[in-house]
């Protein structure tokens, strides 16, 4: 089997994974849970083979490189961090719901890399640009940032359908977790996510200054992962303010997350520089 | 906040950071939607001569260096480092003391404290929970009263220093950011095969800069994929000082050349076209026919080389108007000053007068004292004027990127400080148990608590698998 084969079982199984969570939420069943839980480690595993198996593909045709290098690589990249957090984050809190708002996002990352018409996914060779050590750390952290988001993005949505009828126990919200539990959830993922980006923004900029000799030069790419950075910021400054908890915090969080689905997509759209991860 | 004065409130308060951070957020908006430092022309021609105007007046163009801008970031820094100042002048004490001052009733007064009995008395129970707490807490004390005992613990004091640490960093990031941006440069030059210079042209500016050593450039190479993409550009570059090769190095992209604090970069290529190789070059030569001349756009910074012929115009690009070389001169002055041989001529600006341009041939930035939109220089002289044709073979020049930054040794300090005081600020916690023993007459009522300054949910895991441990022995 290829990797592309791989690839596109795991799309099917992230949206297996994802089928059975939001049964779970829709038909309060909570026992669904059990079998989506292994559902996603499937995907996970099935990404895992695909992506390794695609590094090995690459060096086969002599252009090796880690599969991290177009969109198309880092979307799938996207879904595996995003599933991989979210494995540790139920086995952490032992909350299986949580999953009813992520792996949607894991699979649409999966299915938008292998149908849309514009993402190429051939493995192409490297540009000169791409060829240093610092593309996979640079990757990695931003990425494994962005899933913490998407994660926290997941649990603000909760929060918002929960906090119109906290008392409720009954019907879907009834089985959403408590609120306190959520806010903290979402701070925790902010604060992780908030690090990686940290050490994305830093990874990325040590990078460039290696490549051209200048670490910042606010290109829209670069200067939307800062617009970000500070969205998240206000969030964690916003907590030490009286008046601001709950919703407020989740509003902000699904800000953020929405400024990392610019940054990552509408960059593309703007007049700029930062080709990589063009279509 | 002791100091009353409405100024220093004004900056210690986190409101105001959340409004710097979200208009920094918004604001940074515009300069991606709007490219920046473009030509006047395309922003005339995008944007109309009003909106242009308008623009330009608010630095739109040059957005993330105008004024406003760096005002929020000086704001924020002054937020930032009064706000610090006074926190941590608050929590020095508590933060650097050597014996902590124990007060037991913030512990027995909290809602979660825990109770029990136990018939041992003070100094036996004291001997059995002592390890517990001096287990887990690096810093342990107990203090004996006549009614009983106090088991104190504590760790991650230090952790309180974390968002300091983060803190710290932002404002070594702008200081590193402004110093780069006054003391360094960022410029970049073409330099043909075989070729070698110490001029390089300052980016956005055009501004020429002079380095104290020459590069050379012995051999460009560039391989390609099979698909025809390229694979890696390299350079094999020589430096020179006094005329001597001091250093050498092939680069490529990612991998730069760094001597005396200025690091090569290997940034573009380009194919010369045959007719338009430069010759080799020398600096002055005699009166010619035709010279070699260099147009910089003082708007879009842009430098163009234009073959003159002396006596017919040439235009100018950009639109920038028409330019006629006049005659060559062995011996001129410039109000009295003697320059040595230069050219004159006669630049018809699009709109305006036309003015009488010298170019002294010594000079290579004369002309920049005009202050006018185009900037002329004479680019150095063919050193024959009949040079035997060029081999058809192809030539390439290597486009690098030359930079200087003394500031980014402050700006890495910031990112490393960064991380770490993030990590910090986010994992570690300042914790403190405290059992208090009370002898009664027949038994002794034990009670016990612990506090933190975050991760409230893992701390009453800890108290709680202490508790146990107390209840067990
Ligand atoms: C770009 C600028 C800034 C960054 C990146 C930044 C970063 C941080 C971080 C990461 C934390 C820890 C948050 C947490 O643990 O949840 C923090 C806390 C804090 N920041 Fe900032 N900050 C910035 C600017 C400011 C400014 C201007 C102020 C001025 C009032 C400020 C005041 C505080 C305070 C009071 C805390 C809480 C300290 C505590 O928990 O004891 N920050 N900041």
């Amino acid at each position: 089997m290829s990797s592309s084969h791989f690839l596109s079982i795991s799309t099917f199984v992230f949206a297996l994974a994802a089928f059975f969570y939001l049964a779970a939420l829709i038909f309060r069943k909570p026992r669904l849970t059990l079998p989506a839980r292994w559902t996603v480690v499937a995907a996970v595993v099935a990404t895992t083979a695909g992506l390794l198996l695609r590094w090995v593909e690459s060096y086969q045709m002599g252009i090796g490189h880690a599969p991290l290098s177009n969109l198309y690589e880092s979307l799938v990249f996207f879904a595996w961090t995003a599933g991989v957090m979210y494995l540790f984050v139920e086995f952490k809190y032992k909350n299986p719901l949580i999953g009813a708002f992520v792996t949607p996002i894991a699979f649409l990352a999966m299915a938008y890399a292998s149908m849309s018409p514009n993402i190429s996914d051939r493995i192409q060779p490297l540009v000169p640009a791409l060829k240093s050590n610092w593309l996979i750390a640079h990757v990695a952290t931003c990425f494994f940032g962005y899933a913490a988001f998407a994660i926290a993005f997941g649990m603000s949505i909760m929060y918002l359908i929960k906090a119109r009828n906290p008392e409720k126990i009954e019907g879907i919200i009834g089985h959403i977790p408590k609120l306190d539990l959520l806010d903290e959830l979402t701070h925790r993922m902010v604060l992780f996510g908030f690090l990686l980006l940290t050490g994305g923004i830093i990874t990325g900029s040590v990078w460039a200054n290696s490549a051209w000799g200048s670490y910042w030069s606010w290109d829209p790419k670069e200067t939307w992962s800062l617009i970000t950075w500070f969205v998240y910021a206000t969030l964690l400054h916003a907590r030490l303010m009286r008046g601001w908890e709950g919703k407020q915090i989740a509003y902000l969080s699904i800000l953020g997350f929405a400024a990392v689905l610019f940054t990552y997509f509408g960059v593309n759209l703007l007049p700029g520089l930062h080709s990589y991860g063009k279509v | 906040m002791k100091n009353a004065n409405p100024l220093w409130k004004f900056f210690c308060s986190v409101t105001l950071t959340i409004v710097l951070l979200l208009s920094l957020a918004i604001t940074s908006i515009i300069g991606t939607v709007i490219p920046q430092n473009e030509s006047p022309d395309a922003y005339l021609h995008a944007y109309g001569a009003f909106r242009y105007q308008l623009l330009s007046a608010l630095g739109i163009f040059d957005m993330y260096q105008s004024w406003w801008f760096q005002g929020l970031l000086l704001i924020l820094t002054i937020n930032i480092v009064v706000c610090s100042i006074d926190r941590l002048s608050g929590s020095w004490k508590l933060i650097f003391t050597r014996s902590p001052k124990i007060r037991p009733e913030r512990f027995t007064n909290r809602s979660d404290a825990r109770t029990l009995t136990d018939k041992r008395n003070a100094e036996e129970l004291v001997s059995v929970y002592e390890p517990i707490v001096a287990r887990r807490y690096g810093f342990c004390k107990v203090t004996r009263s006549k009614d009983g005992a106090v088991i104190y613990g504590e760790k991650g004091r230090l952790s309180r220093l974390g968002v300091y640490i983060v803190h710290l960093s932002v404002i070594l990031l702008l200081i590193g950011g402004l110093a780069g941006s006054f003391f360094g440069f960022e410029g970049y030059v073409n330099i043909a095969e075989g070729e070698a210079t110490d001029t390089i042209r300052i980016r956005n500016t055009g501004q020429i800069h002079r380095l104290d050593f020459q590069i050379r450039c012995d051999d460009f190479s560039l391989t390609l994929y099979e698909t025809g993409a390229p694979k890696e550009y390299r350079s094999a570059l020589t430096i020179l000082e006094g005329g001597q090769a001091v250093k050498q190095k092939d680069i490529i992209v990612n991998d730069p050349l760094r001597y005396r604090g200025i690091n090569i970069f290997q940034s573009s290529y380009g194919k010369l076209q045959p007719e338009k190789m430069p010759r080799p070059e020398t600096a002055v030569a005699g009166p010619a026919e035709a010279y070699t001349l260099n147009f910089t756009s003082r708007a879009s910074g842009m430098n163009y080389a234009v073959s003159a012929k002396v006596g017919v115009p040439v235009d100018i690009p950009e639109g920038l108007g028409k330019f006629v070389l006049m005659a060559y001169e062995a011996e001129t002055a410039f109000r009295g000053m003697d320059v040595g041989a230069s050219l004159k001529g006669i630049l018809t600006p699009t709109e305006g007068e036309p003015v009488e341009v010298l170019l002294p041939l010594k000079f290579a930035n004369f002309d920049k004292m005009r202050g006018g939109d185009v900037m002329i220089a004479v680019a150095n002289q063919p050193q024959e004027k009949f040079t035997s044709p060029q081999p058809a073979e192809e030539r390439y020049y290597t486009g690098l990127q030359v930079t200087n930054d003394p500031g980014v040794w402050l700006v890495y300090t910031g990112f490393i400080l960064m991380l770490a005081g993030c990590f910090v600020a986010f994992y570690l916690s300042h914790q403190q148990v405290c059992i208090v023993i009370e002898q009664l007459r027949k038994n002794s009522r034990v009670t016990f608590a612990g506090t933190t300054n975050r991760n409230k949910l893992a701390m009453k895991n800890t108290t709680e698998k202490m508790f146990k441990a107390m209840t067990d022995s």
